[in-house]
């Protein structure tokens, strides 16, 4: 049905679709986490905001290993490669995932006197989770070297993405919450904004100087007039969303919704920079899409049912949406 | 100094084990908590409500454990393991994709609803959720057995150029020992999930807590136990003459045969010494093994020395095998004991109640023993027959191995404390809330109040 000239670039084309779900969906959620403010006075904000991720972090996460899993699944060769590479800082993202998974629901059950420690907890496993999540981003970008400006590079990389997601996090917070939290998840937001806007212009700079490839994929005449829209689009969402944050709250709670439909638009332009630079490779500069791919019957094997069962999973996850619609100050635990 | 091939067996032994605890109770929680929510919606009694509550809370602690470890083990393959996809990725790729697409989305979205919605979706859509997510968990099991049986059993595959190839995906599935080890692992998961609610029950009625929500679960729990532990038993049989079928050296480990023999013994007791290939301090019954596995007094079991450096370490397996056994008995005469006094007094003795809340995590030990029995009964291979263990193994630095496995231990060790602990918080503090929702139940049915 499908042949093996196209079936890799399905599967890539899918896989790209589960990172920036993820990236959109978890990095709100561990945007919040990041952003939780822990002077004991402020309990009551942490519990309206841990309350506005309540019913999304766990199918937020379920994102991350459909992204790893189709990597595994589609291309076992690179998944090798690049876990690899990254062993380290998988092991501590994935140190920093269960503390802050399972924090969620010990801060709920503990005795109360434990609860600002699970509370930490969160926090310093959603900045742990980020912090290496950008690393290994920075990483990727780099080629896996570990010279000293390929570090530094991913460093700045790792705070980049953790101010990311805190600006995604704030921006969900001001749709989810109101009067003073609001307040604090504007200025947070503004704050996040900015700096996450000094980390993608500098690794669209980085990225073009030390991968050949990638500066001539988009320095190329005629091809660069048409692609340095999404540069551009990218730069005036920043622009307008910051302009937009600096007029919230508005009167009714007008427009609380857009922040976050900008930053996630935000999101998907710099996946799709990123995805421009390297496609068809898979690990930059090392592996194609073809050459890391498995057998064809396998990929039409679960490319049928992925067919089936990603537009259910988006429905009921559209409908769940729907179901928590609103502030998130009145959702309780049962 | 331990090299990388220990530090990652040991590593992958210690994240599956941790996981595995999680999901063999919330795969049969998840179903205890839907029938509770299901005899509300039809008897409108607010006890099954209560009852609902309590266990809805439990499972979403275990859920969150189960969810945390289980994406730690998604990144192992990748990681320690890399071998293992370069060769049976054809296979192993698909089962686990078709795990995250239909039951991993499924459960998580839906558990958000049932944990979150009651008051936002109707009564009927709530229930609908929480049968999602029931489903969610038990088709998370079947692709995952599923994976595990065919590397047990494979099927259905060629090799070309040394890596599988699927040409039945029928076959792939319902692999010869699926089946079996599905069913045992489903049962396993109900009797665990059962003693857990029975465990904590028994312990909130010791603690003084006088409603009727803990009876109710303790006896639905303990009627689920007593026709689940013969269920498992006749399984357990089945399963194991599966695999003498499939994978004899596995049960000439089990069952500590160095020699090929007839009328072999069934031990109860013994050390094995696999240097001297023997056994020593022997207590065994007569020819009874080899009735049990050929159904006849004088039937031929296969030694081990028919698979000269072919066949696993001998003690893990044994010793696994009756620490499973042997805890499988004491769940079946525990749970047919509690209900024989049920039904006489309608009550339980405290001395039967400790008893019980002594073997809460009683599924824990057993399930654990039982996969060591399968999965060190594999050994050398990986995949049975197609990759042995040692050429899969990642050539990260033992150091950094070393490191993560380290940290993973710290904060497992940690997390089971906490949990159990919290279990037992959580029981201890249900005793103190109202009996009936004031707003469910109208407010005649408030008899026994306290700090809510």
């Amino acid at each position: 049905m499908f042949s093996a000239e196209v079936l890799p670039v399905i599967f890539v084309g899918l896989m790209g679709l589960a990172v920036v779900v993820y990236a959109i969906l978890d990095g709100y959620d561990l945007g919040v986490g990041i952003l939780l403010p822990m002077n004991e006075a402020q309990e009551s904000d942490r519990d309206t905001m841990i309350a506005s991720i309540g019913p999304f972090w766990d199918a937020n996460e379920t994102w991350l290993v459909l992204a790893i899993g189709l990597l595994l699944i589609a291309f076992p060769a690179a998944h090798s490669l690049i876990m690899m590479h990254l062993y380290l800082p998988v092991a501590f993202m994935l140190i920093g995932l269960i503390m802050r998974g399972v924090a969620f629901d010990f801060r709920a059950k503990a005795a109360i006197d434990h609860k600002l420690a699970w509370d930490r907890a969160f926090k310093i496993g959603s900045i742990l989770t980020a912090m290496m999540q950008g690393y290994m981003l920075g990483q990727y970008v780099v080629g896996f070297h570990t010279d000293l400006s390929s570090v530094l590079f991913s460093i700045l990389s790792a705070l980049g993405v953790t101010a990311a997601y805190a600006y995604i996090g704030a921006c969900w917070l001001i749709m989810k919450t109101e009067e003073n939290l609001q307040g604090y998840a504007i200025k947070w937001a503004r704050m996040c904004g900015r700096i996450t806007f000094a980390g993608v212009v500098l690794v669209s700079l980085v990225n073009p100087l030390v991968n050949p490839g990638v500066f001539d994929r988009w320095f190329t005449f005629p091809l660069v007039m048409f692609i340095t829209l999404i540069p551009a689009m990218c730069f005036f969402a920043f622009i307008f969303n910051d302009i937009l944050l600096a007029r919230l709250p508005k009167h009714n709670d007008r427009h609380c919704w857009l922040p976050f439909i900008m930053v996630a638009g935000i999101f998907i332009l710099c996946f799709s920079a990123l995805a421009f630079s390297f496609f068809p490779y898979i690990v930059p500069g090392k592996m194609t899409i073809w050459s890391a791919a498995s057998a064809t019957e396998s990929l039409s094997f679960i490319l049928w049912g992925a067919l089936i069962v990603v537009p259910v999973i988006l429905s009921y996850t559209l409908f769940s949406y729907k179901v928590f619609y609103g502030k998130a100050t009145e959702l309780h635990y049962h | 100094m331990l090299d990388t091939l220990m530090l990652s067996r040991m590593q992958f032994a210690v994240n599956i084990s941790f996981h595995i605890l999680f999901p063999t109770i919330t795969i049969a929680l998840c179903w205890f908590v839907f029938f509770f929510k299901l005899r509300f919606d039809q008897t409108k009694n607010p006890i099954w409500m209560r009852a609902y509550r309590f266990w809805v809370k439990v499972l979403a602690l275990t859920f969150a454990l189960g969810v945390v470890s289980g994406i730690t083990m998604s990144f192992q393959f990748g990681t320690n393991w890399p071998g293992y996809m370069e060769t049976v990725g054809n296979i192993a790729g698909p089962l686990l994709g078709y795990e995250v697409l239909t039951a991993f989305f499924l459960e998580a979205t839906f558990l958000g609803i049932m944990l979150f919605g009651i008051h936002r979706v109707p009564s009927k859509v709530h229930t609908f959720a929480a049968l999602m997510v029931a489903l969610g968990t038990t088709l998370s099991a079947f692709w995952i057995l599923a994976l595990d049986s065919w590397m047990q059993t494979p099927a259905g595959y060629e090799l070309r150029d040394g890596v599988v190839h699927a040409i039945d995906w029928w076959a792939v599935i319902f692999n010869p020992s699926f089946p079996y080890r599905l069913a045992h692992m489903l049962v396993a998961s109900g009797l665990t999930a059962s003693f857990l609610v029975a465990g904590l029950s028994a312990y909130r009625m010791l603690q003084g807590d006088t409603k009727q929500a803990p009876k109710l679960a303790l006896k639905a729990a303990l009627i689920v136990a007593a026709i689940l532990a013969p269920t498992q038993a006749f399984l357990g049989d089945l399963h194991g003459l599966n695999t003498l079928e499939h994978q004899p050296q596995k049960v000439a480990a089990m069952e500590g045969v160095w020699h090929t023999e007839t009328g072999a013994p069934l031990l109860l007791f013994a050390v094995p010494d696999e240097k001297n290939k023997t056994n020593h301090f022997e207590i065994g019954l007569p020819n009874m093994a080899s009735l049990i596995l050929t159904h006849d007094m004088n039937g031929e079991i296969k030694g081990l020395n028919e698979f000269e450096n072919n066949h696993p370490p001998v003690a893990p397996v044994f010793y696994g095998f009756r620490v499973m056994v042997g805890l499988g008995v004491l769940m079946w005469a525990t749970a047919w004991f509690a209900f024989y006094q049920l039904s006489k007094q309608k009550t339980l003795p405290k001395r039967t109640l400790r008893w019980i809340h002594w073997m809460t995590f009683s599924g824990w030990f057993a399930t654990l023993a039982g996969w060591y029995v399968t999965e060190i009964g594999r050994q050398p291979w990986l995949a049975t027959g197609i990759l042995k263990t040692i050429d899969a193994v990642t050539p990260v630095a033992p150091a950094n191995v070393g490191l993560s496995l380290t940290l993973y231990i710290v904060v497992y060790v940690f997390l089971l404390a906490a949990y159990v602990h919290t279990l037992h918080l959580m029981a201890r503090r249900s005793s103190l809330v109202e009996e009936f929702e004031p707003s469910l139940a109208g407010p005649h049915a408030v008899h026994h109040t306290g700090a809510a």
